[in-house]
């Protein structure tokens, strides 16, 4: 389930597959639900007729000519399926890896009190199991007692395993992955069949395969531009009859065939189906495909500051101890007083603090804690810190806190750590003051690291036209100061989740389209109002539920990818559309003058492109119009490439690419094929 | 230079000057800023009291509608009545008789749609009363009607979000008032100076230089000629149109009439930037327009000053051009450049014979016709345009990546429905039409013999006829290769049916596509937008409204124009 970009289009058993499907769809029932093909189909069925008529009579032409007509329709309607099942069969393939996680595992149901081994597929939501040691979870969940470490390698190929408790937002389990130590009582959240992964499957499988709004308006374009040639293919008929020119049955046919956008309407659900494939390869798990479209209309990208901007968390990363003389400390004191206050601090700023000290060499074992009690931070003091056996009482925590501590003690704080305490600010960092017995003692930095490339993804997105905005709990100095040095557009600083929902809420006001990524249960209202919600695979069964796409690999710069990739999807459709519609130019240009110019000499000036005979032109036509689709499927699949070099560059580019090229494309291959068949005949 | 050549030169100069700053006044009119035809309001506000109309009503896009089928389905029982029953009116002073029921229902609608294809001559088919109060009246009430749907649809697209998309009445009254009958008493004045009569005697007995005796049909051709010019009526006072010389009588005339053929229209295209506040995308719409425009007359010029090869090879020289069908005060060029700016106008009117000119010209005239979006009638033919700026903006927006969006507003389904079926809707008829006629041609010619064979060309030309009937019916053009017999049972009636449909599902599909759009929620432009007033996009929506065309008509045009002229 890991990324494989250089895995190969076409692997054997899916080609074969794709094969046998392309038959199989040749049924009405299947071929209705694209009228283009459909009217394709029922143009073949006629020139089977018109075959098999023409093996006694050859007023509609001869056998030959008819029926390689006949199959070259067939093959345009064959190369059609083809393209819808090849993009299918990979999207299987994807959803195939994941299913075998899904395989029947034992599962320990409570029943009662007591432990009953029963089969994963019988679980039921509300349903609860334990899982120890070694076990494979059986089905989604989320863990109501215990802690566990567990190995998720099977969904996200990532090895490290993730710690996974109880209440939080840690408590969220998937089914087929692995227990690895300690034992969790889990409760089941989804109905067997009804989880992420099996909407996911059936959506790529094309079972609840539902055709997004664009799709939809572009089918009704494509559908109209049918009608009309169907109108231009009959009405040349008395066209013809007032010249005096015959025409035959497989000439009208194989104009219209040609004539009407085949090239896009046997692709479009090919390139629908590779979205959202390319989704799962990047491993997302998208609950529509609608989502993924959406994704590439986003305006506004709201970005958690911690792991996605910055790598995890602040880091301890100078010491400044106060040169005022009220309080005489040295450096190598107050590195020791640092790490003091930090002993008992498991969070990651206080572990990085004892880091940063044994960088100035000093060790933990060094220093005397024997009878020392620690200080845990609570919401009442907002500090932590240390009481030593000679009763010292060392003391950390934001500058406000600590300066209304050491005030109260009718102690004033001394200037120089003031202004130390903003330079930091400014800086970006995190300043955390530390007193000892109620007196500043110095004040420590933390600073965020940005992670490297970020600034470029952020570029790339402003020239796509999205707006980037950070999400951060800091205060607005430090906000801003990364806010400028990453790159986003703009900030929220010391967020609460109801900010996150206002600012969406505004952004959507003004008509915008935001995308968000969460995990916590608390992010969950805002997930379900974005239009775009990505919950982690790691977030709570809330989150989750909320969003409309799941992040397998936990990371929040997956957010950037989506968006291209909603992007890819629409422009695969309009400049296969473009180049679909251009070819015709080429098409009338063989077919038109090979209709009539045996009774009208004078059309023949129209052969532009000095086709063999009548016959061969049409022919040349008819068989381009049918493998220009097999050609055509690399890019449904793989996807337009997108450049963001702005809205009209971008048009122009396309234009130039996809118009005019597919204006030029079929004058040079029908004259090649023609050549061909010149040959033969 | 060639004089005639600066005559072209100097009409289509003047037509953009002149346009420029009536759009700026248009634009104000139906804002309802000052300016200085206030003087009107009086009239206007008595003319609201009369009917009991609500003047600052603002109306949904369904109630617009609504307001302007009503009126439209009024005046045409009004225009059916008077026709059939103008012999026993007054002001009938040739004693001309009452039209046959058929003739009279074609007649109607094809004055009630703004096409003003006549299949009768004024001298003979109609009398002072109801060329006054038929088709003098229509030809500024159904002009109005167009300006005024122009004008809702410009007061939508101009709202960021509105349910409300203006009231009809003031738009249609404030066209009336304010632009079309200022400019018509401009013109007529002119053409009346220079000899086109304006009164109500009947015929006049005169005997030429060389004694004989002749009858000389008069009336109110003024007044008629002038709005039939401005509103892109297209109707002539005379069968001959603008051919005629008391209808056109000299050079300066023949100026005049041809640059009122596209002053509104171009003038509409300025006024939506000065009403939106939009120029620039004023100018891209409008430089594809004229764009179309000067390649289209660059082609007729080009034709009809080169002569007739069949009769060079006679040995006859044509220094003046293709004369056959065309009068000797306007020389080719003049009739060229007509020929081109009444059909890329839904105009119609004509200073010479369509018929009788090059293969190429006519397929020029017809395309420009079967797009009917370059300039095209006043109102309506930007109406036509925007339906193919909806199909672009959704080609294009897909091709950047992004679902497509116009002025602020997301273009979905519904609407793409609509644009299709209006696409699709104009081909449709003119195929439909053209091909029931063929066929009837071959496989019912007992019918067609009853009806006079209707074609006096056989072959090619014979096919275009049909064709350019159809065509310009469906376009409420009006204009005619008059090589047909058309004033028959068969085509008084297809034609009418055609011009009813292809005038009024469209306004109503392009009103209610504004009112759809002017509903949703407004998009702020962000740097991912895909600009519509850019050359790029210009270029674009150029390219789709001709492949359309073009994929729609190559075969047909094949069989008759161009199969005729490579036969030449």
């Amino acid at each position: 389930m890991k990324k494989d970009k250089s895995a190969s289009l076409f692997q054997k058993e899916q080609v074969k597959e794709s094969l046998k499907q392309s038959f199989v769809k040749l049924n009405p029932r299947i071929m209705i639900k694209n009228p283009i093909m459909f009217t394709v189909e029922v143009s073949t069925f006629t020139m089977l007729l018109v075959t098999l008529y023409s093996m006694g009579n050859a007023s509609q032409g001869s056998f030959g000519y008819n029926l390689f007509v006949f199959i070259m329709l067939l093959l345009t309607l064959l190369f059609a399926n083809f393209a819808e099942a090849i993009a299918e069969a990979r999207g299987k393939a994807q959803t195939d890896s994941l299913r075998k996680t899904r395989e029947d595992t034992p599962a320990k149901k409570i029943v009662n009190g007591k432990i009953v081994i029963v089969s994963s597929s019988t679980l039921k939501k509300g349903d609860i199991f334990i899982c120890e040691a070694g076990d494979i979870i059986p089905s989604d969940g989320e863990i109501t007692e215990g802690i566990a470490s567990i190995d998720e390698s099977a969904i996200t190929g990532e090895s490290a395993p993730v710690i996974r408790e109880s209440g939080g937002d840690k408590s969220s389990i998937t089914g087929g992955t692995k227990v690895l130590s300690d034992e969790i009582k889990v409760l089941v959240t989804t109905e067997p069949g009804e989880s992420f992964l099996d909407k996911m499957i059936a959506l790529v499988e094309g079972a609840s395969r539902q055709k997004t709004p664009n799709e939809i308006a572009l089918t009704i374009l494509l559908a109209g531009f049918t009608l009309v040639f169907v109108i231009v293919c009959i009405t040349l008929k008395p066209f013809g009859d007032y010249t005096g020119a015959t025409l035959t049955i497989a000439s009208l046919i194989s104009l219209f065939v040609c004539l009407i956008p085949t090239t896009i309407g046997g692709l479009l659900s090919a390139i629908g189906i590779a979205g959202m494939d390319r989704a799962l390869r990047a491993n997302v798990i998208t609950k529509s495909g609608k989502a993924v479209e959406t994704a590439g209309d986003i305006d506004v990208l709201l970005l958690d500051k911690t792991g996605t901007i910055t790598i995890g968390n602040r880091k301890a990363t100078k010491f400044y101890p106060t040169q005022s003389n009220s309080m005489d400390v040295s450096f190598t004191d107050f590195v020791k007083y640092c790490m003091l206050s930090s002993a008992s601090d498991d969070t990651p700023e206080g572990k990085s603090i004892i880091a940063l000290g044994h960088e100035n060499n000093l060790r933990m074992r060094d220093l005397d804690t024997t009878g020392a009690r620690m200080v845990k931070f609570s919401a009442e003091t907002k500090c932590s810190g240390i009481n030593l056996a000679d009763g010292t009482e060392i003391r950390k925590g934001a500058f406000e806190t600590i300066r209304m501590m050491v005030e109260e003690a009718g102690n004033f704080f001394p200037q120089d750590t003031k202004q130390q305490v903003q330079s930091i600010s400014k800086n970006g960092g995190t300043p955390l003051v530390v007193c000892i017995n109620r007196k500043i003692a110095g004040v420590i930095e933390l600073q965020d690291i940005i992670k490297p490339g970020i600034q470029e993804r952020f570029e790339r997105l402003r020239k796509m036209g999205v707006k980037t905005v950070m999400v951060t709990g800091d205060n607005p100095l430090t906000a801003k100061y990364i806010a400028e040095k990453a790159g986003v557009d703009d900030f929220i600083a010391e967020a609460k989740p109801e900010d996150k929902m206002n600012y969406i809420k505004k952004e959507q006001n003004a008509g915008k389209l935001v995308a968000m990524m969460g995990d916590g249960t608390n992010d969950a209202p805002a997930l379900a109002q974005a239009n775009v919600g990505v919950a982690m695979n790691s977030g709570t069964q809330a989150a989750k539920e909320a969003g409309n796409m799941v992040d397998l690999d936990n990371d929040p710069t997956k957010l950037i990818e989506i968006v291209e990739i909603g992007k890819q999807l629409l422009m695969t459709r309009g400049t296969l559309t473009t180049f679909s519609i251009a070819n015709d130019v080429a098409k009338y240009f063989a077919i038109v003058p090979a209709l009539f110019m045996i009774a009208i000499p004078e059309l023949s000036a129209l052969n532009i492109m000095h086709l063999h005979s009548p016959e061969s032109a049409i022919l040349s036509a008819v068989i381009f119009n049918a493998i220009i689709i097999p050609i055509l499927i690399p890019l449904a699949l793989r996807g337009v490439q997108y450049k963001p070099i702005g809205a009209s560059d971008l048009l122009r580019r396309n234009l130039l690419i996809y118009g005019v090229g597919g204006v030029i494309a079929p004058f040079i291959g029908i004259k090649l094929i023609d050549l061909f068949i010149g040959l033969l005949f | 230079m060639n004089t005639e050549l600066i005559g072209i030169i100097a009409q289509i100069v003047l037509m953009v000057a002149l346009a420029w700053p009536l759009g700026k006044y248009i634009s104000k009119v139906y804002k309802g800023e000052k300016n200085w035809s206030d003087f009107m309001n009086p009239l206007e506000n008595s003319l609201y009291k009369i009917c009991g109309i609500d003047s600052k009503e603002e109306m949904n896009w369904k109630h617009f509608l609504k307001a302007l089928l009503t009126l439209n389905f009024f005046l045409f029982l009004w225009g059916m009545l008077l026709l059939v029953c103008q012999s026993w009116l007054p002001l009938n002073p040739d004693g001309n008789s009452s039209q046959s029921f058929h003739q009279a229902f074609n007649t109607s609608i094809s004055f009630l749609v703004n096409c003003d294809l006549q299949h009768y001559s004024g001298e003979s088919g109609l009398t002072y009363f109801t060329q006054l109060f038929v088709v003098m009246l229509f030809q500024f009430i159904t002009a109005a009607t167009g300006m005024a749907a122009m004008a809702g649809i410009m007061r939508s697209m101009a709202a960021k979000s509105t349910k409300t998309i203006g009231n009809f009445w003031y738009f249609l009254v404030r066209s009336c008032t304010r632009v079309l009958l200022p400019l018509s008493l401009i013109v007529g004045f002119i053409i009346i100076l220079q000899g086109t009569p304006m009164g109500f005697d009947g015929k006049m007995d005169i005997t030429t230089l060389e004694g004989a005796k002749q009858t000389i049909s008069q009336g109110p051709a003024a007044a008629i000629v002038a709005i039939k010019q401005l509103g892109t009526n297209g109707g002539g006072y005379f069968g001959a149109n603008s051919a005629h010389p008391l209808e056109n009588p000299s050079y300066l005339t023949n100026m005049v009439e041809c640059i009122s053929l596209l002053l509104i229209p171009m003038a509409m295209i300025f006024a939506l930037g000065f009403n939106l506040k939009r120029k620039k995308l004023a100018y891209s719409i409008f430089a594809v327009m004229m764009f179309a425009f000067l390649v289209s007359t660059s082609i007729n010029v080009y034709q009809e000053m080169h002569g007739n090869p069949r009769l060079g090879a006679m040995g006859i020289t044509q220094h003046g051009g293709s004369m056959e069908g065309k009068e000797v005060r306007f020389g080719s060029g003049a009739t060229a450049l007509w020929s081109s700016a009444t059909t890329v106008t839904s105009n119609g009117s004509v200073n010479g014979m369509h018929d009788s000119m090059m293969p190429l010209s006519g397929m020029t005239e017809m395309l420009n016709m079967q797009i009917n979006s370059w300039f095209g009638g006043v109102g309506v033919g930007f109406l036509n345009y925007y339906v193919f700026i909806i199909i672009t903006v959704f080609i294009s927006g897909l091709m950047v990546g992004r679902t497509p969006e116009l002025l602020g507003k997301k273009v979905e389904a519904r609407e793409m429905k609509i644009a299709t079926i209006l696409a699709l809707f104009h081909p449709f008829l003119i195929l439909v039409g053209t091909a029931l006629s063929a066929w009837m041609f071959v496989h019912a010619s007992g019918y067609v013999a009853g009806e006079g064979g209707w074609l006096n060309n056989p072959g090619f030309h014979g096919l275009s006829e049909m064709f350019y009937e159809f065509t310009s019916s469906s376009a409420n053009n009006g204009s005619g290769f008059e090589g047909l017999v058309d004033n028959t049972l068969f085509w008084n009636m297809s034609t009418g049916l055609v011009m009813i449909l292809s005038r009024f599902i469209p306004i109503i599909g392009q009103v209610a596509i504004a009112g759809l759009l002017a509903k949703k929620k407004y998009i702020p432009e962000g740097a991912g937008t895909l600009k519509i007033d850019t050359a790029t996009f210009g270029v674009m929506t150029f390219a789709v409204i001709f492949i359309i065309a073009a994929l729609s008509f190559f075969p047909i045009q094949a069989l008759s124009t161009i199969a005729e002229h490579l036969s030449l």
